[in-house]
């Protein structure tokens, strides 16, 4: 069986020798080079541009502004959780008369290579009346902030409004209530690959556009409306990516312009985004502002919440639409059972890039605000949060349990799982019940040492559909096409292990084919923590079908019932025996010369989403002089239903827990009060690095295997992220209990920690 | 044809070996000695992730340091003695113990990294067989990797450093 088992990647071989094709590797005779010059104010009215000089500049091939696209050019539209109302405010490839952002394309420039391209950008002298911008979503909608779209009339483009019960009311019967505001900060996946693309054009006016990540298809689909092409004129290639984690991959102002480019030109246009345009251009994530209020018992029971988020869009709306406010606010309540509850979200327009998904989107911000919140009752009520948590889990026997909310289209519905089993361990493995004395005893020798937890919901497996087509060839190898992506997180892999499963085969016998719209027919990609629940699930039956093909056939030729034989070590065997009947290099000549083709396809629909869950705790020392965090331990109990590679599975945790390690204490894509992005470089924008990652422990469980896929999963993708940085502000608060800090905000910076405890004095 | 020949002024002829291949090649004195790599030589195994020497990615070892190719013009390595990621395996295919490692370890994920972690690490493991965690943390703290964590790619150096000092004895 290969299902479960930790097996080595298929992927690795070719990274490890330099032999990965990533988009910057490929070369083409006679490429060019294209940059992209981008407005250096928040917020301006273009007046002029001029271009002339720099296009007599050695070996400037093209210059294009607004004014050289098609005059029905049309924004680039949304790709989830569309709505007519936000079509105002999306983004054409170059902007037209007004830029929104500092990094709002411009114009573009091509040349024999980036070095003349950026010599000639020098060239190019654009006027700009400069208006005043607006950076916070707060003051954004106040009445005399300046309006960033005026077609729309208003700075809060959307407002999601979701209810169960009556907060309002239940608030007023309830014996405490405690109101708090809460901030998580701007930042993102930054992947370590920029992005990128490579469009060619040949003579008959066919497109092949290298670079493609994530959600090949359905870029492929909207790059031919946008380019106004016929879909079978153009072939998207993935190629290897650096790195996913949500902004990667979406269709960008540059997926217009670099294969527009190529087919003016009809030479190969190359162009590579440098890292501190990828600050500038690449999807922001995270940004919100919360005032919540809750409503409990003197038990810690909470009955009420309440909740107004104010959303930072950024300049425009992008591809995904409302999906992160929404998910926000539909997964905020998590794992506990609220009576009552009423969440407001304004999406509001700032003078910043615009933002996109960055794994977890939402609940990275919810996890923060709620978590923060469940200890900030158990202080008010001096109880044990860990005890305030259990007393407000969903219970096993509540299942499926619905908040009442919903997000990209369906009513959250928790299918299966036990919340308090995983805090349950966590507690155990962090020593929980004697950590008070350890906590004193530490105090004592002038230590600072305290431990959080954070229990989390995720989601995963989002549908509506993916495609999975399994091929035997003549040599018993096979081909399994996919409809997902490669992201780096070993979809290659996991897919090659359920068709070996289901075939009987090696897992290396498979070869994974996805991310090329010239040989995968359909697919929806790989986001959203999808790819081993739906894909794996429709290559899952696509080799079942297969399968059944083969044993019909063999039954026929050994004249048994073919439910009496089984797939094994690459041949059919007896099932109950396991005894060998025919290996497949017989039964491949007879099924080629019956003339069956052992091809299957399967598309594989879900309805609903399913719900992976777990646990993080921290244990953190902190230099009270300095302010400085130290991470002692850390550990994540997980319940992911069914773990098809648990090594890769570890992985994931480890790698997302590093990422929310970041944006907890790290990384802040911050703007000055002019609109600036500060930080727009590794210099000031601070990834952790092996010194800052400490040390994770994992426990993956597969307690509740998930009932509406046939493969149990529950998605491993998000889990790691959503749940580090309430761990590590609880452990932080748990350390100074004295001090009564106020943790409410994020990057937890030590100089914030520091001034904190310079002003507090001790309660006590 | 004027274009040429301002371009051919600005050329400069250097010589350079990299991985025991000695090649000449007319460079302009600012291209980057990474986009000389990868361009010119056509060795792409090497990657471009900053630009601005922070993460790592481009890291080769130069004279025997491991240095950020993105950062040293290619007329500075005139001269020099280069290797690359293409470089580890031996002459007839084994992968070096770091490549073993990092696959037997989950030490990559996306891959994007990994060269100029392998690179950062082989150097590390010359001079230090025996490395601790913490000295292979410290090690490698020059590298981002945005994907794994760090945990597999410590766990990889970790499994190749005994893998050497097994094969020595
Ligand atoms: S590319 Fe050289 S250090 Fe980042
Ligand atoms: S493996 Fe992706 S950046 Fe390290």
């Amino acid at each position: 069986m290969s299902i479960g088992a930790s097996l080595k990647r298929l992927e690795d071989y070719n990274l490890l020798t330099g032999r990965g094709q990533y988009v910057g590797d490929l070369q083409f005779s006679d490429q060019c080079e294209a940059v992209i010059i981008r407005s250096p104010h928040a917020h301006a009215i273009i007046r002029s541009i001029d271009v002339e000089e720099a296009r007599g500049f050695d070996g400037v091939l093209l210059i294009l502004t607004a004014s050289d696209l098609p005059d029905d050019l049309r924004p680039i539209p949304m790709r989830l959780s569309p709505d007519p109302i936000l079509e105002k405010a999306l983004q054409y490839p170059l902007a037209k008369d007004r830029v929104r952002y500092v990094g709002d394309p411009v114009a573009v420039i091509v040349a024999k290579n980036r070095y003349m391209a950026e010599d000639a950008a020098d060239l190019i002298k654009i006027e700009y009346e400069v208006l005043p911008p607006v950076t916070d979503a707060v003051q954004s909608l106040e009445p005399e902030a300046p309006i960033l779209h005026p077609d729309a009339g208003t700075n809060e483009m959307y407002l999601i409004h979701g209810k169960k019960g009556d907060a309002a009311e239940r608030l007023k019967t309830c014996e405490h209530v405690l109101e708090e505001e809460l901030y998580v900060q701007r930042h993102s996946g930054i992947p370590m690959e920029t992005r990128g693309l490579l469009a060619l054009c040949d003579e008959d006016e066919r497109l092949t556009v290298y670079g493609a990540a994530k959600v090949v298809h359905f870029n492929h689909q909207l790059m031919a409306r946008l380019l106004n092409k016929n879909i079978d004129e153009i072939r998207l290639v993935e190629t290897d990516c650096g790195g996913g984690f949500g902004p990667r991959g979406e269709f960008y102002p540059e997926d217009y312009l670099i294969p527009f480019a190529a087919m003016r030109l009809k030479r190969p246009v190359k162009w590579i985004e440098d890292r501190l345009e990828h600050f500038k251009a690449t999807n922001h994530s995270r940004e919100q502002k919360h005032r919540v209020t809750v409503g409990f018992d003197g038990d810690g029971r909470i009955y009420a919440l309440r909740d107004e988020v104010f959303f930072d869009q950024g300049g425009y709306i992008r591809t995904h639409g409302t999906t992160v406010p929404s998910l926000t606010q539909a997964m905020l309540p998590g794992p506990y059972d609220f009576s009552d509850i009423e969440i407001v979200t304004h999406l509001v327009l700032t003078n910043k890039t615009p933002v996109g998904t960055y794994r977890g989107p939402g609940r990275f911000e919810g996890t923060f605000v709620r978590e923060r919140v469940i200890d900030m009752v158990a202080a008010h009520l001096k109880l044990d949060p860990t005890v305030v948590r259990e007393r407000n889990y969903i219970r096993p026997e509540q299942m499926p349990y619905s908040n009442g909310l919903s997000a990209l289209g369906q009513v959250i519905e928790y299918d299966s799982g036990d919340y308090a089993e995983t805090l349950d361990r966590a507690r155990k493995f962090m020593g929980w019940d004697e950590f008070a004395g350890k906590q004193s005893r530490a105090r004592q020798e002038g230590r600072f040492i305290g431990l959080g937890f954070a229990s989390f919901v995720e989601k995963s497996g989002f549908g509506p559909w993916e495609f999975a087509e399994v091929e035997m060839r003549p040599d018993g190898r096979v081909i399994c096409k996919t409809g997902l992506t490669e992201v780096g997180q070993g979809i290659t892999t996991t897919l090659a292990q359920i068709c070996s499963d289901q075939l009987g085969i090696p897992y290396g016998d498979v070869s994974v084919v996805h991310g090329d719209t010239a040989l995968v027919e359909k697919g929806n990609g790989s986001f959203a923590t999808r790819g081993a629940v739906v894909g794996g699930s429709a290559a899952w039956h696509a080799a079942g079908l297969l399968k059944e093909k083969l044993l019909n056939i063999a039954a026929g030729q050994l004249e048994v019932p073919a439910d009496m034989l089984a797939l094994k070590n690459g041949g059919v065997v007896y099932a109950e025996t396991g005894q060998a009947a025919m290996p497949l290099e017989e039964l491949l000549p007879v099924c080629s010369d019956l003339g069956i083709s052992l091809c299957e396809k399967y598309t594989f629909h879900i309805e609903h989403m399913t719900y992976p869950y777990g646990c993080h705790a921290a244990e953190v020392e902190l230099d009270p002089d300095t302010g400085a965090l130290q991470i002692l331990n850390y550990y994540i109990a997980y319940d992911l239903g069914k773990a098809i590679n648990p090594m890769l599975v570890e992985g994931q945790l480890i790698g997302g827990m590093a990422q929310g390690l970041g944006g907890a204490i790290y990384e802040n894509l911050k703007y000055d009060e002019i609109g600036q992005l500060v930080s727009g470089s590794f210099m000031d924008y601070l990834i952790p690095t092996s010194m800052e990652v400490p040390e994770v422990t994992t426990e993956i469980l597969e307690n509740y295997p998930s009932p509406l896929n046939p493969l149990g999963v529950k998605g491993a993708g998000e889990g790691g992220t959503v749940a580090v940085a309430p761990a590590i502000a609880n452990a932080i608060v748990n350390a100074l209990q004295e001090y009564a800090i106020p943790i409410t905000s994020l990057p937890l910076r030590p100089e914030r920690i520091r001034e904190a405890l310079k002003q507090m004095k001790p309660e006590r | 044809m004027t274009e040429k020949t301002a371009e051919s002024n600005r050329l400069k002829t250097i010589t350079l070996k990299v991985n025991h291949k000695e090649y000449t090649v007319d460079v302009e004195p600012r291209m980057l000695l990474s986009d000389v790599l990868r361009d010119i030589l056509r060795l792409t195994g090497t990657h471009v992730g900053c630009e601005h020497g922070v993460c790592g990615a481009c890291t080769i070892t130069m004279d025997g340091r491991p240095v950020r190719s993105c950062l040293v013009f290619g007329v500075q390595a005139d001269q020099a003695d280069i290797v690359t990621v293409e470089g580890l395996e031996s002459e007839d295919g084994e992968l070096h113990p770091l490549q073993k490692g990092f696959w037997e370890k989950h030490g990559l994920q996306c891959g994007f990294c990994t060269p100029g972690m392998l690179m950062t690490a082989c150097h590390l493991l010359e001079h230090n067989p025996d490395p601790s965690r913490e000295e292979i943390r410290e090690a490698i703290s020059g590298n981002l990797c945005r994907c794994t964590g760090y945990q597999g790619i410590v766990d990889a150096v970790e499994y190749a450093a005994k893998e050497m000092r097994e094969r020595a004895e």
